[in-house]
């Protein structure tokens, strides 16, 4: 059962949603779109086995949505917090600064997904990753106190990612 | 254009304010783009556009196919997906470029490259 | 009425994205230096995307929804490849 399960779907994941994406470009559910949608999942399945790369080991689904969750308010009260930045005028300007920040997070996939949220989040963005001392540089739009900046994202996305993918 | 009579008021007033929400947001974000006074800083400001502001655009488009019912209209997700996945991968792209060329030109309050994933050559500018 | 409200506040939409596109442009045009101009371009691709899907809605119609998803896709390569030519000065290594 495994052995053709790697044959058939090595990533189940992918291939799934390869196939929700086509039916949703589709706009339909027939079976001829399904059988379509899966032939191309599954040829995009075994290319990618090609290309080996290491299977991600995702546990903790409550995690995820906890993120996701999070994820979501935060990106809100950012875009709220940068829109009311350039509205305010010349009476308050902001503070600009870069932070180099210490991780914890090893997991490549996991360190992508950070990356992505801080970049998303209006107010931060991940510049430049250190692999040998694993330290990100992060430019942060208008910074208040540095250290429970870094508290933040270190307390809520890199524990729960290190729950997930650790 | 519309001609759908008995379209609900209450979906029109919704559709209305979410597509009028999401262009304010990117045309702040636009706003902050011409106004912020270094490129680390306008960096931030097109995400505006990309997160609530084509969510919020995108949700006036599914709404209004949904109840006008033209279509099922949930393949605006894809857009959604897609420019959520997109955006940060651009903008980290640039933000490495352009520290890059700051570096090599020396010129900025730029950091200094931290281990030994990024090779700077002092001559020769991009 | 409902009608009425949709067209009303669609124009208006379309207008602020309108607006939001030309500051864009006017980021692109003063620059001052090259990845300030390719910045301006990516919120300039965002800008149409969300405006055709706008201009959906408008009309009633599917039909610009593939387009704005194009626009979106084109965006993104362009952008990526920008950033490299100005990260390598060349694209193709």
């Amino acid at each position: 059962m495994t052995a053709l399960k790697r044959l058939v779907l090595p990533y189940p994941l992918l291939s799934l949603s390869l196939v929700v994406m086509w039916l949703l470009l589709q706009q339909s559910v027939g079976l001829g779109h399904i059988l379509l949608g899966s032939v191309i999942a599954i040829g995009a399945g075994k290319a990618m086995q090609a290309l080996q790369p290491e299977p991600p080991r995702v546990r903790n689904i409550g995690a995820i949505l906890k993120l996701i969750a999070l994820v979501v308010l935060d990106v809100l009260r950012s875009n709220i917090a940068v829109a009311t930045i350039t509205l305010s005028g010349r009476r308050h300007q902001p503070r600009p600064a870069f932070i180099l920040m210490p991780l914890e997070l090893t997991d490549h996939l996991g360190l992508a997904i950070l990356s992505m949220i801080v970049t998303a989040t209006p107010g931060s963005a991940w510049l430049e990753y250190s692999p040998t001392r694993n330290t990100v540089l992060i430019h942060v739009l208008d910074l208040v106190d540095e250290a429970s900046w870094v508290g933040t994202v270190k307390h809520n996305y890199e524990r729960l990612l290190m729950e997930i993918f650790q | 254009m519309i001609e759908a009579a008995d379209f609900p008021l209450w979906a029109a007033v919704l559709v209305s304010i979410l597509a009028i929400a999401g262009s304010l947001l990117t045309l702040l974000g636009c706003i902050g783009m011409a106004r912020f006074t270094d490129f680390y800083s306008r960096i931030h400001a097109p995400t505006l556009g990309t997160s609530f502001g084509t969510i919020f655009i995108v949700f006036a488009s599914m709404l209004y196919f949904l109840v006008s019912g033209q279509r099922p209209a949930v393949h605006e997700l894809l857009i959604v997906a897609f420019v959520l996945v997109t955006t940060p991968v651009t903008l980290m792209l640039l933000a490495r470029a352009a520290l890059y060329r700051d570096r090599t030109e020396a010129n900025g309050n730029v950091p200094d490259p931290v281990g030994q994933d990024v090779v700077v050559e002092k001559e020769g500018g991009a | 009425m409902s009608a009425a409200i949709l067209a009303w506040s669609l124009l208006a939409a379309q207008i602020i994205m309108g607006l939001a596109m030309a500051f864009a442009v006017y980021r692109m045009i003063a620059g001052p230096r090259a990845q300030d101009r390719v910045l301006a371009l990516d919120a300039f691709y965002v800008g149409a995307m969300l405006m055709l899907i706008l201009f959906g809605i408008r009309i009633g119609s599917a039909v610009y929804f593939e387009a704005a998803l194009v626009i979106g896709v084109l965006g993104f390569v362009g952008t990526v490849a920008l950033a490299k030519f100005l990260m390598r000065g060349e694209v193709i290594e």
